[in-house]
């Protein structure tokens, strides 16, 4: 075939390079804009946008941060399909932190990147389960396994929150949090009802692990306030809607993998407060130290 | 190509998708509107996935081709809601990723209350190459998020299947 038989339309690869005269290509990591460029963010009356942003930034430094954890685990990963899995699912949770962390900067006049790399410790409102640094392959997948669970339940309620942008947010996470949940689910399984190896560790794991539970269910109140007022508890506390979600979840979960549910005791709140409420364990410090020094090095640098 | 007198409907609805350039935005179900008013052509699109690295590009695609084709004063909009599903692909965007090898997704499950938890794996789709039923899901996830990895136990290929969301 000569090249003047060949509509160029039908060649895909010729269409993607064809106009891309401003130097740009896609996948070069040549700029960002805003992800919610082109929608509208008008905080509608009757909610208070001090809470809004509060809860969005809560919600967004946890996937922020626990997508920063899985994605130190690309390239070291067990086998090739664990590797994709992994990355898909620290990209998934990296795209709503961003959605979340430019709803918040929007209401707070700053980017998602001077959220992201420019706020201290303190101000960061991530839960200590995102930060927990995974030992091994069975703490990854029962740490994802309580995380999403978590998250799943929350984002189901908050899909219909009264801030319309939060809820399209919720909604579309909704989605990617059950494929994460039962990707870790069928992992803590396999491995649960493995060998006595595998068994042992993930037991290891879910020990190890549990004391961070209990800071899930604490109830923050800018949280609660985007939860939608409907009959029935919606609230996030024990006993409610989201733990009996998330407890029917786990004991389905561990009684087919063959483990028990611990009964330690949750990790103990320094002087009453938790990540929420910006106090975080030693490994914050680190995690920050990998994600925000290239940006701070280069505050002008856009890429 | 863009030929003289196209709509802007047109000209934005042939852009190609950067991860599956077999198809168009059209073919995938994310243009959601294309309004030619006297201010400008405002296109209205839905992501994929929260974290699509694609979606940029694609709003930069379709300003310049509209641009190009003598389309002042471009505005690309994104509507969250409702989230884009599989279910928006188009028949002619079946066909073309099943031409090219990936198995389009069966059918979006439907759903009310709380999300299940599913242990096992859903039914795999028939494989692209030979069109036998005898396939198996060797991973949830693949080269991008959008879809999963399959081997068909007929032909023995290994192939890409767009997930049901």
């Amino acid at each position: 075939m000569t090249t003047a038989e060949f509509d160029e339309d039908d060649n895909p690869y010729d269409l993607l390079a064809e106009d891309h005269d401003e130097g740009h290509r896609w996948a070069f990591g040549t700029g960002f804009t805003d992800p919610l460029d082109g929608v509208d963010t008008a905080v509608p009356d009757g909610v208070d946008p001090a809470a809004l942003a509060r809860c969005c930034l809560a919600l967004g430094d946890d996937a922020l941060i626990y997508s920063h954890r899985l994605q130190q685990w690309v390239a070291r990963l067990p086998e090739l399909e664990e590797e994709t899995a992994v990355a898909n699912i620290a990209l998934d949770l990296l795209g709503q932190a961003r959605l979340l962390l430019s709803r918040a900067g929007g209401i707070l006049g700053r980017g998602e990147d001077q959220l992201a790399f420019f706020r201290d410790e303190g101000e960061f409102r991530n839960v200590a389960l995102a930060e927990h640094a995974d030992r091994d392959f069975a703490e990854l997948v029962v740490r994802l396994l309580i995380f999403s669970a978590w998250r799943l339940a929350l984002f189901e309620n908050l899909a219909a929150a009264p801030d319309p942008v939060l809820a399209a947010i919720a909604a579309k996470g909704v989605n990617e949090l059950a494929y994460h949940r039962d990707y870790a689910a069928r992992w803590v399984i396999r491995l649960g009802d493995g060998t006595d190896l595998s068994h042992a560790k993930t037991q290891a794991a879910l020990d190890a692990l549990w004391p961070l539970v209990g800071e899930l269910f604490r109830g923050d109140p800018d949280v609660q306030a985007m939860l939608p007022a409907s009959p029935g508890d919606r609230t996030v506390h024990h006993g409610t809607e989201h733990d009996r979600a998330f407890d029917a979840v786990l004991g389905t979960v561990l009684a087919t993998a063959g483990l028990d549910r611990p009964a330690a005791t949750p990790l103990a709140l320094v002087g009453g407060r938790a990540g929420r409420d910006g106090v975080h364990t030693e490994a914050m410090g680190y995690i920050l130290a990998e994600l925000q020094s290239v940006a701070r090095a280069h505050p002008d640098a856009t890429w | 190509m863009v030929t003289a007198g196209a709509t802007a409907y047109d000209i934005a609805a042939a852009t190609p998708d950067p991860e599956l350039p077999m198809l168009t935005v059209e073919d995938l179900g994310i243009l959601r509107s294309v309004e030619d008013t006297p201010d400008g052509v405002v296109v209205t699109i839905t992501p994929t996935y929260s974290g699509c690295p694609a979606i940029r590009e694609i709003s930069a695609d379709v300003r310049h081709r509209l641009e190009r084709s003598g389309f002042g004063s471009v505005t690309v909009k994104t509507r969250l809601a409702p989230p884009w599903t599989s279910d928006w692909i188009t028949p002619d965007g079946r066909r073309k990723l099943t031409a090219a090898g990936i198995a389009p997704p069966s059918p979006a499950p439907r759903r009310t209350g709380p999300v299940p938890l599913t242990l096992t794996a859903p039914p795999s789709p028939a494989c692209p190459r030979c069109g036998s039923p005898d396939t198996r899901r060797t991973a949830e996830f693949s080269a991008t998020a959008c879809k999963s990895l399959y081997r068909c136990t007929a032909c023995g290929e290994p192939f890409e299947g767009v997930k049901p969301l």
